[in-house]
């Protein structure tokens, strides 16, 4: 049997009527011991009996491609194959995408795109050969400077918004940039690929198994029936592993061929180029308010690229859309079809540099109106959906902001920039709001309870964000059981099919579904206990219903139960708006000689529905807000202006934030229940922490030291140019 | 070349191409993957494991050059129970991914013996020594590991926790 | 990564003979050597190695110090000799690479570690230090991390070292043994060259030169300051960093040896810097005179202009420190 629930509409808060107590603890990840040992398994961490290795071979440049010395490759000690097919995919698929991305070998739309891989018996072998593969690369690169082609698209008008800036009191029209982001996961992407007759297996590191299986499938042109997907321990993902990638084509591919198991991992440089990056932007914003500092005109135009044939544009305006009233509004994106690297979702796509940049606007204005940048995002919340019209399912922005207020110590600030000093540091202090659309999207998963205890089974990924700790306690929580007697089972296609990790939606999506599964169970349980399933107490392994109680062992007399939930979005996500909230603050000190920013403390007061695990959520917040200072100091791909590749494409280079560029982080969850998000009432949170962290760093960096930061990131150069033309 | 490795106390013999890295064999020899791969240039500290006591990026070492040495991987750091480390890791929640916890847990049980040893460090105001294990000190001599989730909060309150477990 | 042989040097002779053979090169830390062999940026036929010839001792000479090759980073940041007469390299060493590197990398290897120019690391775009005569990808490339001081029209790029930057401002020597086993020695001043047209010639070392030690002279000065911008807090190269070795007599500097990094395609020096440092009282203005001096002739690529702004704000800042 099935549970299915579409979410039409708002669900009774079940996890409230729970015994168990386990829902919502600060429990310690089930997997932690395998994590700490290092025996948690990654894709690249099992080397099957017989397993060849492949390298991938980049394009040089762009245009047509030809290989030169593939059969002096053929002939290098242990190479066993040199293989340019066409089925090798141009760059990860787009999230979601459930089909095969560009397909090709002979023609490079980017410099760096996978083109060829080189097999061979050991990994020195294969990694050498590949480097000695010769690709040559003819034709001019196509257009990769933003501003050198038409874009496409047009942002969306609601009133008047050139009326609004001329007639208001107090207006900023100011220009933002992001540089372009790669998610950098710890883990590079790897697969491991075996076949057995027309059975496909692929250990590989991937956020959603249920597309990645199709989008492989398709790539090879076999049935999904035949594709067997493995993703126990992802090493993180933040966007990078959300489509099938390079590798694992490849090494499904060499396998085929070879007759034998393949393992093909990234090289961090390939990770780099061939997955998709988080595009540059450039965002122009207008805020035209009166004098009272409530917005008239509200503009958030942002230009962005990815390559041709390419669905996605990074939705830099999504949060624009419903943040603050304004009753004349542009809003939108334009695309620049460049020849980079693909973009693609990375880590809160849209909000992560659309709330961050609107947020330095949001200060700008309050600076402008001599109005404390807490009491003009306050003045603004708007009652409804702006553009819509719609109501919101739950808003908590002024509750976040005033929440976070008191526990930094807000009050009393001296909003004068340039007035606190400490030897050659300026010190001061800055707080942005935070938004993030929420969403839920189609999963399943199936329990089955014995008098051992209950096991889970999804294909449901956990790439660090903590779905094992929460599907456990969901489970434990709805069935009586201590965690310990729950086990999870996850990242395989086999199990049914989970909404995979993205987009904030996994612990929402996924977890309602075990939920499903659960509440399943509990009404096969009540009915042996012949009584309604809302009479029905599960507890420490015991059913109580009125005066009767039985061992869940007793009842279950030796059999096996199994529940099965599956839960989708349905107008609960059209007729209401959902959104997270949070506020942001920082406090930073910027060097007055070098320019160089410290963070000296952040804080977060996020809303996010039910916290499912207070411990696993608050490292979520921690990432998030870490994320933010890269984004706003340290973090930015640099294109080569000539071919558009890549430059920077390693971890030296690329500099996310290592542990002394993060200060203490301080994060505060809000009691919420939002009944418009699913039974468990919770809401995603794995991207709320980065979406405006930026801006509270940057806001603080002008209080600090009166400079307004533009262009992120901020680095020691364009600080320095700023203090130097005050 | 045949070669002899001395891995968590035991003696492994080999026959390996000399450019195979010290992790590479580990990983694809010794079937010891607990040492993870995130850069293979030293960017990023996922391979540390410790050579004689002393914690190394393992990717830019050739397995041929440590012949001798006490080599000691993540596996080797617990013995049937965990580590005061790997304990306060999972207490704390110092990992989320979990991917380069293990070269966070064995950068951080050398790291504590170097400053034991009293050996300053970038942010130390004075080269004389002792050390404090301040959050600045740790938090900088924690810096050749990165945590692309950012689990920096929970590394180094693990860290400080652990040590105060063993004092 | 090319096939090499391997070979496991008994002494130092027998290191440098091996070491003229074509194609070989020496490995101690080996964290930039393999870092660019595995890209092959470089590509040796055989590789020596040198650890294990005993030279990975510091002892006391002449009132200076004798720093074996292979010390490590992390040994000689950590003598306690160092920290106290020559503070200015614990520094310059600690606020390089990682804990985990400075384990690893050697003294020797330091001196001789390549450039971080991203056209070098690439080897699908031209770069003269690479392979001479092919071109430079660098120029009217991206140039963040460039050099504005030293250049040729052939080549840009930046000695990365934090290490040597405090070596050059120490008037320390680097002991070379020969393949015919004769030693000898430079000042640091010497040891580099600059790109000119041969940008892949970088130092003086020839075929088989093994570098067997570093020699510190006695401490000239006492006022000894390192001090690295970088775009991280941690764990990234310099944009610009500066060591000041000064020594203050009666309010005027009676010494002063300042080394820069991030600057040049090698650690960088400027006697005329130098020279009008030293005999003069400090002052804002005499810092800024130095700063005009040693920017007179820098030359900058777009990306790397800021180096200008910065070097002249830290130089003074650097200098006040020292001497006040």
């Amino acid at each position: 049997m099935t549970i299915d629930l579409k979410l039409d509409d708002k669900s009774e808060d079940r996890a409230k009527t729970l015994a168990q107590g386990l829902l919502g603890t600060p429990a310690d990840r089930p997997e932690g011991h395998l994590k700490v040992t290092g025996a948690a398994i990654y894709a690249a961490d099992s080397v099957p009996e017989n397993c060849a290795f492949g390298m991938l071979v980049r394009a040089p440049g762009q245009g047509a491609l030809t290989c030169t010395n593939a059969e002096d490759i053929r002939a290098m000690p242990g190479v066993l194959a040199v293989i340019r097919d066409p089925r090798m995919i141009r760059n990860a698929a787009q999230g979601t995408a459930n089909e095969a991305p560009v397909q090709g070998v002979d023609h490079a739309a980017y410099t760096g795109q996978p083109v060829a891989l080189v097999v061979a018996e050991s990994f020195e072998q294969a990694r050498h050969a590949a480097h000695a593969l010769k690709i040559i690369a003819e034709g001019p690169p196509g257009p990769v400077d933003p501003d050198a082609v038409k874009p496409e698209g047009e942002p969306d008008a609601q009133g008047d918004l050139d009326a609004a800036m001329a007639d208001a009191p107090h207006t900023i029209d100011a220009e933002y940039t992001t540089a372009g982001h790669s998610s950098a996961p710890m883990e590079p992407h790897a697969a491991v690929a075996d076949w057995d007759g027309e059975n496909l297996t692929v250990r590989a590191s991937l956020q959603m198994l249920k597309y990645n299986r199709n989008e492989l499938a398709d790539c090879l042109g076999i049935d999904p029936e035949n594709v067997r997907l493995l993703s126990p321990y992802v090493g993180g993902g933040f966007g990078s592993k959300l489509g099938i990638s390079a590798e694992c084509v490849a090494a499904a591919i060499a396998a085929q061929e070879l007759q034998r198991p393949v393992r093909v991992v990234q090289h961090r440089r390939q990770v780099f180029e061939t997955v998709t990056r988080r595009s540059e932007t450039r965002q122009r914003i207008r805020l035209a308010a009166d004098a009272d500092g409530r917005l008239t005109g509200l503009g958030h135009e942002a230009l962005v690229s990815n390559l041709p044939d390419e669905s996605f544009a990074e939705p830099v305006t999504q949060a624009s859309a419903f943040a603050y009233a304004a009753a004349n509004r542009l809003i939108g994106e334009r695309v620049a079809r460049l020849h980079r690297p693909a973009a693609g979702s990375v880590r809160a796509p849209g909000e992560a540099v659309g709330v961050t940049a609107f947020e330095c606007a949001m200060d700008e204005l309050a600076t402008e109106l001599g109005l404390d940048p807490i009491d003009l995002r306050l003045r603004n919340i708007p009652d409804k959906d702006p553009q819509s019209g719609i109501p919101f399912s739950s808003h908590m922005l002024a509750e976040t902001l005033r929440d976070g207020a008191d526990r930094f110590g807000w009050q009393g600030r001296d909003p004068a920039p340039r007035n606190q000093r400490d030897g050659e540091w300026w010190i001061g202090t800055g707080m942005a709001a935070a938004f993030r659309v929420n969403l839920l999207s189609e999963a399943e998963a199936r329990i089955t309870l014995t008098a051992e205890g209950a096991r889970v089974e999804t294909d449901m990924t956990d790439i660090g964000t903590g779905t094992y700790a929460i599907l456990t306690q969901i489970a434990g929580e709805a069935l009586g059981l201590t965690a310990d007697r729950v086990t999870v089972k996850l990242g395989d296609t086999d199990y049914p099919p989970g909404s995979g990790s993205g987009g904030s939606m996994g612990a929402a999506s996924t977890g309602n579904a075990v939920w499903l599964a659960a509440l399943d169970l509990r009404q096969q349980l009540a009915s042996k206990m012949e009584c309604d399933e809302g009479d029905l107490t599960l507890k420490d392994g015991q059913a109580t219903c009125g005066n009767t109680s039985r061992a869940l062992s007793d009842l279950l007399g030796g059999d096996t139960l199994s529940g099965h939930g599956h839960i989708d979005a349905g107008k609960a996500f059209e007729d209401v708006r959902q959104s997270t909230f949070g506020a942001h603050f920082a406090e930073v000190a910027v060097n007055d000689i070098t320019g160089e920013v410290r963070v000296r403390r952040m804080l977060g007061s996020f809303a996010a529905g039910r916290i499912l695990n207070e411990k696993t959520a608050r490292s979520q917040c921690h990432g998030g807000m870490t994320w933010g200072i890269g984004m706003a100091l340290t973090e930015g791909l640099t294109h080569d202006r000539r071919d558009g590749h890549i430059v920077n494409r390693d971890l030296a280079e690329y500099h996310i934030a290592t542990n002394a560029d993060v200060p203490p982080l301080e994060v505060h969850f809000l009691e919420e229940r939002d009944p418009w998000a699913g039974p468990m009432q919770s809401k995603g949170l794995g991207e709320l922490g980065i979406c405006g962290a930026g801006a509270a760093i940057l806001n603080a960096v002008h209080h600090a030291c009166g400079v307004r930061l533009r262009d992120m990131p901020a680095t020691p150069d364009r600080v320095l140019a700023g203090l130097s033309a005050l | 070349m045949q070669i002899t490795l001395t891995v968590n106390e035991t003696d492994h013999t080999l026959d390996l191409d000399p450019r195979v890295t010290l992790l590479d064999a580990l990983r694809n020899h010794l079937d010891l993957a607990g040492s993870r791969k995130g850069c293979d240039h030293g960017q990023c500290g996922a391979c540390t494991v410790l050579v004689n006591g002393r914690r190394i990026n393992s990717c830019l070492a050739l397995a041929v050059m440590h012949e001798g040495d006490a080599i000691t991987t993540v596996e080797g750091l617990s013995n049937g129970t965990l580590s005061p480390l790997q304990e306060a890791f999972i207490d704390h929640d110092g990992f989320q991914c979990g991917y380069c916890t293990p070269g966070q847990i064995c950068s951080a049980t050398a790291m504590l013996d170097e400053l034991d040893a009293g050996w300053p460090s970038h942010v130390s105001a004075s080269l004389d020594g002792p050390c404090e294990l301040t959050e600045a000190e740790l938090a900088e001599r924690m810096s050749g590991n990165l945590c692309r989730c950012s689990c920096y909060p929970g590394i180094n309150a693990a860290i400080r926790d652990a040590r105060d477990r063993q004092a | 990564m090319k096939h090499f042989d391997y070979l496991r040097a008994e002494d130092t002779t027998a290191a440098c003979e091996a070491g003229f053979g074509r194609g070989a090169a020496f490995i101690a830390g080996g964290t930039n050597l393999l870092d660019l062999m595995k890209l092959e940026v470089m590509a040796p036929d055989t590789l020596i190695d040198v650890t294990r010839l005993g030279l990975d001792k510091i002892e006391e000479e002449d009132g200076g110090l004798r720093i074996g090759a292979t010390v490590t980073n992390s040994d000689l940041a950590a003598d306690m000799r160092v920290r106290r007469d020559w503070p200015v390299l614990s520094r310059a060493l600690l606020a390089g690479a990682s804990g985990q590197l400075r384990n690893k990398a050697t003294t020797g290897g330091n001196l001789l570690q390549r450039t971080r120019c991203p056209y070098f690391y690439d080897t699908d775009t031209p770069c003269n230090k690479r392979t001479p005569g092919e071109g430079c990808a660098a120029l009217g490339g991206e140039t963040r991390n460039h050099a504005i001081l030293g250049t040729s029209e052939h080549c840009i790029a930046l000695h990365p070292s934090d290490m040597a930057v405090a070596l050059r401002a120490l008037d320390a020597q680097i002991e070379v043994q020969s393949p015919e086993g004769k030693r000898r020695a430079y000042y640091m001043d010497n040891f580099y060259c600059l790109p000119g047209d041969t940008p892949h010639i970088e130092t003086m070392l020839e075929p088989g030169d093994l570098i067997t030690s570093v020699f510190l002279p006695a401490p000239k000065g006492d006022r000894q300051v390192y001090r690295k911008v970088r775009d991280r807090a941690s764990y990234a190269f310099a944009l610009v960093s500066v060591a000041a070795v000064i020594r203050m007599e009666e309010g005027k500097i009676a010494h002063a040896a300042i080394g820069f990094g991030g600057l040049a395609p090698q650690p960088w020096r400027d006697i005329e810097v130098d020279a009008t440092l030293t005999g003069a009282k400090p002052s804002a203005a005499l810092f800024d005179k130095a700063a005009d001096i040693l920017l007179q002739g820098a030359e900058t690529h777009g990306g790397d202009d800021f180096k200008i702004p910065l070097a002249r704000r830290l130089l003074p800042a650097v200098l006040e420190e020292a001497t006040s």
